[in-house]
């Protein structure tokens, strides 16, 4: 019997080991909530560039702009570009019939899609738009093939002469410490106004702000959870000792 | 106040019934770690009851708005993300309590005579609660939501001759719409609370009729001193009330790691796709139910000949229902002359052990694509799994045992 159950646990071993899944390698973002400055610059490239076509409409400006420490006014006045007021959820005036006729299918609202996802995918897919002249924009994507979607950052980034590697290890040369290949676009069919870093900052606060989009309670989740766990920790004391108390004299 | 106590005493037997159940209640003093479980599900019941009831003021129960109103809940309620993460983290937790404190009734034999009743209040229990999460689950309309509950009641599909027309019925609709969201809200917060509620007081009064079990499966009533008071029994207040206290602080430190700060769990709390709203048009690539269930969906899709006639599917909605089926029996399946693992023999002990391993892993499987490879594993595990309890009456009356000392040994 042993025997069997060594046997079997040798036999499951390997799928439970295997189970990692499939799929494009990734470029690794770790999201920093509490960067304000970085959170602020994302809201403004995602109104700026995203907003046209993309709501997020289970949120509320004015919530953002508490969150993120802009002044209600000069959000107001900056950031929102309908006639919305600061209260209202923010939606988009594009229809979804319209959107349909246009790009095959509406635009996705990307309220929780920090958290459908996850930053690693779009940071990633952000940076992996290539030339392909079959496709009806004349861009296709290394993360999501065949993606309906224009390279809208096209201005900032350019657009790669070539499918761009995700998810590559940085190789340096160890005589001169040049670095030899790093993934990403190294050349650009069209030249963008933004060097390399520069596109690559914009979009790690673009995901960043897309994060905290996805569930703005985090931060206050986890300083609220500390305090939760520290007056546990102390109310452990008191039941440990009372229970003590009342057991001493059981044997 | 002894006056007032007095003044209802003489309308309601409270007095009577706290000392029946509390103070005169006399459970053995020998309860290891594995006994905390019972209070704690308590705990987990009251905290899903309460937040449930405030996650109701806010929740919109149609197709149209229940996506909506779940992120209404999470960003514009005042701690509606505390109150919705301590409900989902909650369900899980149920069952992981409830998971543990089943795995203590099988360790120590608590199911055998006299407390047959007990075991089938406690397994009731556990097919209510499972309906009562498959119900939940729909509520916030994700695609995970939307296609398990698809998956789920296609299954009563595959039962010949009634399947279509009884799978329409539990959906109201030809396929999961606002209908079903609708019936599914009121059995979840109305109908099913309410059963589950009825049978939590059945659990207890026929635990407390019998008395509780414990780790050495001695009846410490056998044992009374000159006042009929067991020698080996405590009341269960205040000693066993402390002693949960304690428990249950260490308890709500793990429960509020989790609430505060990973509430998705890593995707088995909260499913990823469940971010997303439902919709009817498109499948998301892997369908699989939260964790509790897996081990059950294993087995189900474990199953892939057909016989006599009837479809595979059919057959693993059989080997589903009996996996669960068989529990109920389990009273009259043991032979052993002990109760307790500890005073059992080699062969009782593999095979448990073998059982819990089996169900961790079909857990494991039933939460990722099958493969071919998987499918063969979960078959040897199902057949695992019926074969602790088919071949029970047999090796529970071979095994060599112990003997069982007359007193509790602590």
């Amino acid at each position: 019997m042993k025997k069997i159950l060594v046997t079997l646990v040798f036999a499951i071993l390997p799928s439970v080991v295997l189970a990692a899944g499939a799929g494009v390698p990734l470029d690794h973002m770790k999201p920093d909530l509490e960067d304000q400055a970085s959170l602020q610059r994302g809201a403004a490239t995602f109104t700026n560039y995203c907003m046209g076509c993309h709501s997020m409409k289970y949120a509320r400006y004015e919530r953002v702009a508490n969150d993120l420490g802009i002044p209600n006014e000069l959000y107001e006045e900056n950031l929102i570009f309908s006639d919305a007021k600061i209260g209202e959820l923010m939606n988009i005036a594009m229809a979804p019939s319209q959107a349909k006729n246009w790009f095959g299918n509406p635009p996705p609202d990307l309220t929780l899609e920090g958290r459908l996802r996850g930053p690693d995918w779009l940071y990633s897919y952000m940076r992996a738009f290539y030339v392909d002249e079959s496709r009806p924009y004349g861009v296709n994507n290394s993360v999501f093939k065949d993606v309906g979607m224009p390279h809208v950052l096209a201005d900032l980034q350019g657009v790669c002469a070539h499918k761009p590697e995700t998810g590559a290890e940085k190789v340096v040369d160890p005589l001169s410490g040049r670095i030899v290949s790093e993934g990403g676009c190294e050349s650009y069919a069209v030249e963008g106004s933004m060097t390399k870093a520069e596109y690559d900052e914009t979009i790690y606060d673009l995901v960043n702000f897309m994060v905290y989009m996805a569930e703005p309670s985090r931060l206050e989740s986890e300083r609220l959870g500390k305090w939760v766990l520290i007056f546990l920790v102390i109310l452990f004391i008191p039941a440990y000792f009372l229970n003590k108390e009342y057991w001493k004299d059981v044997h | 106040m002894q006056k007032l106590i007095e003044w209802i005493d003489a309308r309601l037997p409270v007095v009577t019934a706290y000392e029946k159940h509390m103070s005169k209640y006399y459970a053995p003093k020998n309860f290891n770690v594995m006994y905390f479980f019972g209070s704690l599900s308590m705990l987990v019941l009251v905290n899903q009851l309460l937040t449930g009831i405030w996650l109701t003021m806010s929740y919109n129960p149609s197709a149209e708005g229940a996506f909506a109103s779940i992120e209404y809940i999470m960003r514009d309620v005042e701690y509606g993300w505390l109150l919705r993460y301590l409900h989902s983290t909650g369900a899980s937790a149920f069952f992981v309590v409830v998971y543990l404190h089943m795995f203590r009734g099988l360790m120590y034999g608590s199911y055998r005579k006299p407390r047959e009743l007990v075991w089938i209040f406690g397994m009731t229990i556990y097919l209510c609660l499972m309906a009562e999460a498959f119900m939940g689950y729909l509520l916030p309309w994700g695609q995970m939501s939307y296609w398990g509950a698809q998956v789920i009641i296609n299954l009563f599909g595959a039962i010949p001759v009634i399947g279509e027309d009884l799978s329409l019925w539990i959906r109201g609709d030809y396929l999961i719409s606002g209908i079903t969201l609708n019936r599914f809200f009121a059995l979840h917060v109305v109908a099913l609370p309410i059963v589950l509620l009825a049978l939590v007081v059945l659990h207890l009064l026929a635990l407390h009729e019998v008395g509780s079990n414990n780790p050495d499966g001695i009846e410490i009533k056998k044992n009374k001193d000159e006042n009929g008071i067991p020698k080996d029994g405590i009341p269960f207040h205040p000693y066993y009330t402390v002693h949960d206290i304690v428990a249950v602080v260490v308890f709500l430190f793990v429960f509020c790691g989790v609430v505060f700060f990973f509430p998705e769990m890593g995707g088995f709390f909260l499913e990823k796709p469940n971010f997303e709203p439902a919709n009817p048009l498109k499948t998301p690539e892997h369908i699989a139910p939260v964790w509790y269930f897996t081990p059950y969906y294993a087995m189900l899709r474990a199953v892939t000949v057909g016989l006599f006639g009837l479809p595979a599917k059919f057959w693993g909605v059989v080997v589903m229902g009996a996996a669960i089926a068989i529990l109920f029996v389990l009273p009259w399946l043991d032979k052993s002359p002990v109760k307790s693992i500890r005073y059992k023999g080699w062969i009782s002990k593999i095979a448990l052990i073998a059982f819990a391993i089996s169900f961790v892993i079909l857990g494991y499987l039933g939460a990722v694509p099958a493969t071919e490879g998987r499918t063969t594993v979960a078959q040897i595990l199902t057949f695992v799994y019926f074969a602790f309890f088919i071949l029970m009456p047999w090796y529970s009356r071979i095994d060599k045992t112990k003997p069982v000392p007359e007193r509790v040994t602590g």
